[in-house]
């Protein structure tokens, strides 16, 4: 059996090369504004796709990850903070959890 | 440390205390897993203070223990993490020119989905030492959850673990909303993209997590482009 820690180590340094590429080599502002806006977008894209539906499912109830999604929403539109929305979101599911 | 990056430094460590709480109850599945592949708790815990994926390493996992070949573990890894990619090319962006090789490297260290998606709500330029508080924080979180899952197992109640995982959608949601709310083309692009993976998620099962959501990103983010370009203040 090959070691572990080989298979641990080429998985660590792949991932870290994925992450830090384009942060030590793109060194300066892009100036196409296609390369510009495509970038814009992409943060909330792949956190939007993230989040959904996955949320749903998360917890193993759907009722409980509707509740969550919802609440998380409304408070998010609210303008309240990271911390308050995490948390909240996460009564929600745990309350409605309980009572599903 | 001089005051002002102290106060950012903690500031940072503030918003990451939710995600060390989300971290520790995913990592806490995650080593229950890893136990499972016949991982020890060290072996885990290192694994997990290394690389931070939650995806890229449950597949990394799953490749350990059925011994995949090498060349099989970096495409996979590659493949899941691909969205790295574009995180880390978007938060480049977002840094001052003068930002020193090491803070980038340094940086690159800490770029999780959600501790990018923080950074992200922090105003440019992005302050490194901003990301390295939250990272103090949710990596001992990911480390400690990662340890205690092969060590303990199903100890913890599992209304609570489950209810704990949808503390990092909340903040994605958190951190998605406030900037849509201002911006018509945003709000539809938010709104198209959950819909869209949606219906991958129900039409495409096969196709895995990491690779949706890079070929979503790809397609509705140029696609977004294309259609409305940003104007340059909209970058603020």
């Amino acid at each position: 059996m090959r070691n572990p820690y080989v298979y641990i180590l080429v998985i660590a340094l792949t991932t870290y090369l994925l992450r830090v590429l384009p942060l030590t080599l793109i060194r300066r502002p892009i100036s196409s504004p296609l390369i510009r806006s495509f970038l814009y977008y992409v943060p909330y894209v792949t956190l939007a796709v993230m989040v959904f539906p996955a949320i749903l499912t998360a917890t193993g109830s759907l009722a409980a990850g509707i509740a969550a999604m919802a609440v998380a929403v409304g408070l998010a539109l609210a303008g309240r903070g990271l911390v308050t929305v995490a948390a909240c979101a996460c009564l929600a599911a745990f309350v409605v959890g309980l009572a599903a | 440390m001089s005051a002002g990056k102290k106060l950012i430094f903690l500031r940072g460590m503030r918003d990451g205390v939710p995600i060390g709480l989300g971290y520790f109850a995913v990592a806490f599945t995650l080593g229950i897993y890893a136990r499972n592949v016949g991982l020890s708790a060290v072996q885990a815990t290192v694994s997990s203070l290394l690389t931070h994926a939650s995806a890229g390493q449950y597949a990394g996992f799953s490749m350990i223990g059925r011994q995949a070949g090498m060349i099989e573990v970096i495409v996979m890894t590659v493949v899941i993490n691909a969205r790295y990619l574009l995180m880390s090319t978007a938060l480049s962006q977002r840094l001052g020119e003068q930002t020193s090789f090491l803070h980038r490297l340094g940086l690159g260290f800490c770029i999780t989905d959600e501790i990018f998606g923080i950074s992200l709500a922090y105003p440019v330029p992005l302050n490194p030492v901003y990301t390295y508080g939250a990272m103090c924080v949710a990596s001992p979180g990911w480390a400690l959850g990662t340890l205690l899952g092969v060590l303990m197992g199903n100890v913890l109640p599992e209304n609570v673990v489950s209810a704990l995982s949808v503390g990092l959608y909340g903040m994605f949601i958190a951190i998605i909303m406030p900037p849509a709310r201002k911006n018509r083309v945003l709000a539809g692009v938010i709104v198209l993209s959950m819909c869209l993976s949606f219906a991958c998620d129900r039409l495409l099962p096969g196709v895995s997590e990491g690779l949706r959501t890079i070929l979503l990103t790809v397609i509705i983010a140029l696609g977004a482009a294309i259609l409305f370009p940003v104007k340059e203040e909209a970058h603020a």
